[in-house]
């Protein structure tokens, strides 16, 4: 490692996992390792000082959970200041543009905003306009890229844990994911990331929820999870969202689950070393049955525990490297 | 007081004449066409096509409503600008162009503030509701040029039946925005590998096709001239050819931006390229040039659609569907179709003016006829400009095509002898 040119970081943002260079994503995941030690240090003081003083903003125009702590979690072991902004408290429902409440939330300094909005294109337009270092917690059905940042993380620790090699990439590693690929930001950027890392992919989804024209992005589709699953090493559930019946996408839950579902029955297709992963939160005995969930196979909570990990990686990143110092630099001056 | 505007090259459609030639305006109105004529007053066209001003019957002036996009007054100013004469306003404003009290609104504002010729269009449905048919004979005692609810179409086949029966016993053009909602519902640009890429939902091409092909069925059971609005499919194009073999009375339009940009121009989640129909892919955008080449379209439309800075400067999902055209459509046909060869100068000048003109039957538009108003525009088809955002005389500036650099620049247009833009 020492022996390769310093790579340094220099975009202002991470909005998107397809405007991102293999260098650039490899850059993160071989920044995130020290962090993960941070998180599981014997002492207990699982926090370090780089991000002191600076404030990070938690902008969540849609629910969630487990992202929302993730990055809360990521800014706090980093020793930064944080603030939640919710949908139900915010401004857009004043009718107030998106713009305008960016621009009053910089006009109190912050630094890291880490944004999740309904519609595709939100962080994009912000970060085109505004100098603070936009981070996208997901955008419609876009873009998730720090989910598939730390499902790519996730992947590369298993294989090089599996395989016995601490210096092993995703080339060549086969990539099943199943289920709503139409409505999934998750799938879309862990497209780009897989396939920018030279893995392969296989998409398995009822034929209506698979994008027009996706194969053009480089992967194989079917709508047989047997075909999916024959030479899969990762087996990727998206979550199924309930209201896909009701909008007639599905006949009923109870023929996806027969099709689709990964479960003990299905993985008799699967190689023996693959593994199971989901972004969460699972519906449980819908598209994972529990026994999988839980399973040996399952990275599941690891994928949760690195993503506090990849996500410290990227505010670091962006706040300390040179191109974000410069960015910061503009704002103030 | 007589103008006369020399050494230009003068194209007139109406009959097919293109020649150097001079012009002779006298009293607002076009007195000789010859060489060697002098007038108290001079324009040297040299080096400029002089050819009758641009007809536009599709676009939105927003008023009464929607002040804040655009007036008649600024709408006409960017028609003139553009060298566009006459145009056909659209009817969805608020309130809709639903009655005679509301045309003739449009024509008095038009007359206190035009500076061109607006030929409103009313709508086809009571508050464009799609249930009940508007009075069209009232409407066109009013001074309606064409019914139509653009913007929407008429779900039930059996109202857009009656409508267009009844469009037809008053002798009244129908023009027909062409799109199944349910299947286009939630769409925001066209589907395919674009919309699956920037994660956004899509308008399948099929929404707009079934409802060519059904709206054009429904026109010959009515014995009615149907006219198809934006048709922006190669299987659009291919609907429209096949009805016209077939002997229906149905003519068409489409927009310079459906034979100059694809779905591509939306990357970045520009709200600018977002319209509707929206933006197609490389193999519409060469069939609706072919349409152009072999008569299937009939005229350039620019279904200019004026959008706030504010109203387009947020979340892409939430923009408003629309771009402006006027200023743009010339010097985009003369880049886009005369530019590379598929049509001729004489061709553009036709579909810009007598195309239009003739489905929409407006009086004395799209022809240098002696005795017609002088109604004339003189381009430089040679010079090129780049688009400004602040350089449109539209209160709007929601163009994709701002910094583009284009061919062909409007010196003058002149309405009923009146120079109404100069630059």
């Amino acid at each position: 490692m020492e022996a390769m040119a310093p790579a340094v970081w220099v975009k202002k943002d991470l909005i998107g996992i397809r405007d991102l260079s293999r260098g650039e994503i490899e850059m993160i995941l071989d920044t995130a390792p020290q962090f993960l030690a941070v998180s599981k240090r014997a002492s207990g003081i699982k926090k370090v000082p780089l991000l002191q003083g600076r404030l990070v903003v938690n902008w969540f125009h849609e629910p969630s959970t487990r992202t929302r702590t993730s990055f809360e979690l990521a800014a706090k072991r980093l020793s930064a200041d944080t603030l939640s902004i919710a949908a139900s408290s915010s401004s857009s429902v004043k009718g107030e543009t998106l713009h305008d409440t960016l621009a009053n939330i910089e006009a109190m300094r912050a630094d890291i905003i880490v944004l999740r909005h309904g519609c595709a294109g939100a962080p994009h337009i912000l970060a085109a306009a505004h100098a603070s270092h936009i981070i996208n917690a997901g955008d419609g059905r876009h873009e998730h890229p720090t989910q598939a940042l730390l499902d790519v993380f996730t992947m590369r620790e298993t294989l090089r844990r599996q395989r016995g090699n601490p210096e092993l990439g995703l080339d060549g590693l086969k990539v099943a994911i199943i289920g709503d690929i139409e409505h999934s930001r998750v799938a879309r950027s862990n497209i780009h990331a897989l396939t920018k890392l030279g893995a392969s992919i296989t998409l398995c989804a009822p034929a209506t929820l698979l994008p027009r024209g996706v194969e053009r992005l480089g992967v194989a589709q079917t709508t047989r999870l047997c075909e999916a699953l024959a030479d899969a090493d990762v087996i990727y559930a998206l979550r199924m969202q309930l209201e896909r019946q009701s909008r007639g996408l599905l006949p009923s839950i109870r023929e996806y689950v027969k099709l689709f579902r990964v479960d003990r029955d299905s993985l008799r297709y699967a190689p023996d070393h693959a593994i199971v992963m989901h972004p969460g939160p699972i519906n449980r005995d819908l598209e994972l049955s529990t026994e999988v969930a839980d399973g040996t196979r399952s990275v599941i909570l690891q994928q949760v525990t690195n993503g506090v990990a990849v996500r410290m990686a990227i505010m670091h990143l962006l706040a300390n490297s040179g191109g974000a110092r410069r960015a910061r630099e503009s704002q103030a001056s | 007081m007589t103008l006369a505007i020399i050494n230009g090259h003068v194209i007139n459609p109406a009959d097919n004449t293109s020649a150097q030639r001079d012009v002779l305006v006298a009293d607002g109105r076009i007195q000789e066409i010859g060489n060697g004529l002098r007038g108290d007053e001079t324009i040297d066209a040299a080096g400029c096509v002089v050819a009758p001003g641009l007809v536009d019957i599709h676009c939105h002036f927003r008023e009464p409503g929607y002040e804040s996009k655009e007036t008649i007054a600024s709408g006409s100013r960017a028609a003139a600008k553009g060298g566009f004469t006459s145009v056909v306003t659209m009817a969805n404003t608020s309130p809709p162009i639903d009655n005679a009290g509301l045309v003739e609104l449009v024509i008095k504002r038009a007359r206190e503030e035009a500076c061109i010729r607006v030929y409103p269009a009313a709508c086809a449905t009571k508050g464009m509701q799609s249930e009940e048919i508007t009075e069209m004979a009232d409407l066109k005692e009013a001074g309606a040029i064409a019914v139509t609810d653009d913007g929407h179409d008429i779900p039930s086949s059996r109202v857009l039946r009656r409508a267009l029966e009844y469009a037809n016993m008053v002798d009244i053009p129908f023009l027909s925005h062409c799109e199944d909602e349910e299947l286009s519902e939630g769409g925001l640009i066209n589907e395919g590998y674009t919309a699956t890429l920037m994660g956004l939902p899509g308008v399948p091409k099929a929404a707009e096709e079934v409802r060519i092909d059904r709206n054009i069925r429904l026109a010959e059971l009515a014995g009615a001239h149907i006219h198809i609005q934006h048709v922006s499919t190669a299987a659009g194009v291919a609907i429209v050819r096949e009805a016209k073999r077939r002997g229906a009375r149905v003519t068409a339009e489409s927009a310079p931006h459906y034979f100059c940009l694809t779905d591509e121009a939306v990357s970045g989640f520009n709200t600018n390229a977002k319209m509707n129909p929206p933006l197609r892919e490389p193999e519409d955008v060469q069939a609706v040039v072919e349409g152009f080449k072999d008569g299937t379209l009939d005229c350039i439309a620019t279904d200019h659609a004026p959008h706030t800075f504010t109203e387009k400067g947020v979340e892409f999902a939430l923009a408003p569907f629309g771009i402006i055209g006027l200023e743009t459509s010339l010097a985009l046909t003369l880049t886009h179709l005369v530019g590379p060869g598929h049509i001729s100068l004489e061709e553009a000048v036709r579909l810009l003016t007598l195309g239009g003109a003739r489905v929409c039957n407006i009086p004395n538009a799209g022809t240098l006829a002696s005795g017609a108003p002088a109604d004339i525009v003189v381009f430089d088809p040679k010079a090129t400009w780049t688009v400004e955002k602040n350089g449109f005389a539209s209160k709007s500036s929601n163009s994709p095509f701002i910094s583009h650099t284009l061919q062909g620049r409007v010196r003058y247009t002149l309405c009923g002898g009146q120079t109404v833009y100069s630059g």
